[in-house]
């Protein structure tokens, strides 16, 4: 290795964000973040949040490499694209430049191997675009569920492949970073990436899969009020059988997880989710929950929810509306259970 | 007279740009301009009022939890729901880890890099600053990162995630805590002491607390290793102690509430020291230097339209004033209110200043550590965590709390059940505001003024020095 030659240079821009992606990704590595990047041949040339650079010293390098005169492995954006008013980019200009990060992304973007989205406001347009959208604000290469963005469609970078969207609110630092390294390692193709732009390593999952909420699930034994050990989509709002990622399969903080913290899944990897309304609170007609799971014909899975629930062992049932086990697991016929 | 702009202010949360008008080598006249607005308070309205839950924590990713309580606190006068008990110690607990977070983060990847830097390689400490302290290549932050991480396990117990947790609801936590997840808490409540008392401080929480005087923290710190100490020398030999001073008023909302009361409680500290009751029905939002169309002062009556093309604007921030007065917020005023007599000790020798406000938050993060022992030991793990209740009133609700950075406040009106108007004042709010209808600057335009820049211009350290000692957070500021 010779340095920098060899090493991945990855810039690192925020747009309309909140900062939580970086906040998020700072708890990466086990001897941290700085660490994890060097070891895995990543030469972070500026973030803004953590590099030495500042004022002049970072446009003096922004403009080097808009002239072409330093190489760009890797572009990543945390936050929307501000492209408003008037598509002036003004509600979010990069400070110093006299030029709005929507103008320095589409100079920018062209001239890396890659573009990364790490959120769903970079991937999607996220919370900011939501309600009447004051910014005008969008994802990449997509607003909402329609691909465009500020790039558009067309858009390919360097190497061929579209915007890489790491989609979630904050997303999990796993995802960043083994997105981060896939591609460096040349791993991850376009075959790799799901129709909205996302690494089908995660997007092959859903947030359903390995709750530890399941066996409620199972027999439609819910909780019906906050911090109850329940299922949490038939009242309260839940949408993990319908939301991909891989949120339960992994331990967040160290072991939490949407879930897991007694909460519904807002389904922050789906483009469009700031759309939603009443959050913790499960949409129904006529007393059936409207957001079902995708994949299965509704008449099959009302009659598997009738059936089941007529089968919920006691303790299922007692338990899911206990914020604490009431009824532990026993053999049938132990005097405890009873 | 020449006139500087210093951007992108980087290793602050968020987007920052600073003008100055230079005079004879020093600040004659500073510009704080936010230059990011994303409009919260434009998507909140006409939503269900439990939807501010989702939507507020995330104008910010690195005090998120301060967010959701301050959501949480307005939408508990609109349900006029109590707290379970445990719930109160369970947010508590996150939020000191939040705070704490907070601190670590500032400190050892914001704000000391700036020792490192070439500008100081002539001086005789530089160069164990810089092996220490150097942006992402110092041994700190190897030590420092990892501990964060392993504080932050606090939010994978309580809140299932960090940032952005729906964990924090106005009738308390969405988890009961079992005996085994305590043991956990407890567990990295001691690691977190650990890493205290080794890297940060080298020696017991309880000394670190228990200093009162500038003397005695003099004495304390002679042949101590530790990064705190490390600090203080390179503070004595740039005499940071004279640099940026604030405006003389400091406020605190008052944090961490239980049983007994709050931990750090609420007012506003006049320069000579006296400490008085908060007026909060005196704090005012002055929109004439803002990018934003007038309305009303008060918040609970206030919208917020934006105007990119307002004559004489020059920050998406508003001007947040108390009595008609800038007032600075942070942990230099939450300590100073709260009467910690270290920091009353440095404010009456020296006022708020760069070393002033790095002292308050390193002392704060050492208490902090002591409260989330306390806190974990007092939940009562057979009883609720959260208590449940109905619909939201229709009326004028407000949540205060403290964030790191300092006072946050969310005004929230509710009309037919849904949110008719929302407003957030945010810490930075008040500390990075422009200027009002009066022409006066806001807390930082004021601490710039008499800046050395000598030839550096731009480049010069010390304006770095000034700004970080804030911690800003530019994300919440115009939000």
């Amino acid at each position: 290795m010779d340095g920098s030659g060899t090493m991945t240079r990855m810039l690192w821009l925020q747009g309309a964000s909140c900062g939580g992606c970086t906040m998020s990704i700072l708890e990466s590595g086990a001897s941290g973040w700085f660490d994890e990047l060097r070891q895995s041949g990543i030469d972070l040339v500026w973030h803004p949040s953590v590099s030495e650079q500042t004022g002049d010293e970072v446009v003096d390098l922004l403009e080097a490499i808009r002239d072409g005169r330093e190489r760009l492995d890797l572009l990543v954006l945390e936050g929307s694209v501000a492209r408003g008013p008037g598509l002036t980019g003004r509600f979010n200009m990069l400070a110093g430049t006299n030029r709005s990060i929507y103008h320095w992304l589409l100079d920018l973007a062209p001239l890396a191997d890659y573009v990364v989205a790490v959120g769903s406001c970079a991937a999607y347009g996220g919370i900011p675009a939501a309600g009447v959208n004051p910014t005008d604000a969008v994802g990449l290469q997509f607003e909402g569920s329609d691909v465009g963005g500020a790039l558009g469609a067309s858009f390919r970078s360097k190497r061929g492949l579209p915007v890489i969207n790491v989609a979630g609110c904050a997303p999990h630092p796993g995802w960043m970073m083994e997105s981060l390294l896939a591609l460096t390692n040349g791993d991850l193709t376009a075959r790799e990436l799901d129709g909205f732009g996302r690494p089908t390593f995660i997007a092959n999952h859903l947030a359903h899969h390995g709750c530890s909420r399941n066996e409620f699930y199972e027999f439609k034994a819910s909780a019906e009020t906050m911090s109850e050990r329940g299922c949490l989509m038939e009242h309260l709002g839940c949408r993990a059988t319908q939301a991909v990622g891989d949120c339960n399969q992994r331990s967040w903080n160290g072991g939490g997880s949407c879930t897991k913290g007694g909460y519904a899944c807002i389904a922050c990897t789906s483009p469009g989710f700031e759309s939603a309304q009443n959050y913790l609170q499960t949409a129904k007609l006529a007393g059936i929950p409207v957001g079902l799971p995708t994949d299965m014909p509704k008449a099959w899975f009302v009659a598997l929810a009738a059936l089941s629930k007529s089968a919920t062992p006691r303790r299922v049932r007692v338990n899911a509306t206990a914020d604490h086990v009431v009824v532990p697991p026993s053999r049938s016929g132990d005097k405890r259970s009873s | 007279m020449t006139r500087i702009t210093v951007g992108p202010f980087n290793r602050v949360e968020g987007d920052l740009e600073v003008r100055l008008d230079i005079e004879q080598g020093r600040v004659a006249r500073a510009e704080v301009t936010a230059p990011l607005y994303r409009g919260f308070e434009q998507i909140l309205e006409g939503r269900p009022p439990l939807d501010a839950l989702v939507i507020a924590p995330r104008i910010c990713g690195i005090c998120s939890v301060s967010q959701s309580i301050a959501a949480a606190g307005a939408l508990r006068q609109a349900m006029g729901v109590a707290t379970a008990p445990n719930g109160v110690l369970a947010t508590n607990i996150a939020h000191a880890a939040e705070n704490a977070a907070d601190h670590l983060t500032h400190f050892y990847i914001f704000f000391m890099p700036d020792f490192a830097r070439e500008a100081y390689a002539s001086q005789a400490w530089h160069g164990a600053a810089a092996e220490r302290f150097t942006a992402t290549k110092g041994s700190a932050a190897r030590e420092a990162l990892p501990a964060r991480a392993r504080l932050l396990e606090i939010m994978g117990v309580i809140a299932g995630k960090w940032p952005h947790s729906l964990a924090f609801q106005p009738g308390g936590t969405t988890r009961a805590i079992e005996l085994g997840e305590r043991i956990r808490l407890n567990a990295i409540a001691a690691s977190f002491r650990g890493f205290l008392e080794r890297v940060m401080f080298a020696d017991k929480l309880e000394n670190v607390v228990a200093l009162s005087t500038p003397d005695e923290l003099d004495r304390w710190r002679d042949g101590r290793g530790g990064d705190f100490a490390h600090f203080l020398a390179v503070a004595d030999a740039l005499s940071l102690a004279d640099l940026g001073k604030g405006p003389g008023l400091l406020m605190s909302f008052g944090a961490y509430h239980d049983s007994d009361g709050a931990r750090f409680r609420a007012g506003i500290r006049a320069s000579n020291g006296e400490v008085e009751a908060l007026p909060s029905d005196r704090i005012t939002e002055d929109v004439s230097h803002a990018w934003m169309r007038e309305t009303s002062l008060d918040p609970a009556e206030s919208r917020t339209v934006p105007d990119a093309d307002k004559a004489d604007a020059y920050s998406w921030c508003k001007a947040p004033r108390l009595a008609g007065q800038p007032v600075e917020v942070g942990a230099l005023a939450r300590q100073a209110v709260d009467g910690q007599p270290l920091i009353t000790a440095l404010l009456a020798a020296d006022g708020s200043n760069v070393r002033n406000r790095v002292i308050a938050r390193l002392i704060e993060t050492a208490q902090l550590a002591l409260s989330i022992e306390g806190w974990i030991k007092a939940l009562r793990l057979n009883e609720p965590f959260c208590l449940n209740s109905g619909d939201t009133a229709d009326g004028n609700f407000v949540g205060l709390v403290e964030a790191a950075r300092g006072s946050l406040g969310h005004w929230l009106a509710v009309r037919s059940g849904r949110i008719e108007r929302y407003q957030i004042i945010a810490p930075t709010s008040w500390n990075f505001s422009p200027r009002d209808a009066g022409g006066i600057a806001g807390p930082l335009e004021q601490a710039l003024v008499g800046t050395e820049v000598g030839a550096a211009g731009a480049r010069a350290v010390g304006i770095q020095h000034v700004v970080r000692s804030f911690d800003p957070c530019m994300v919440c500021t115009a939000h």
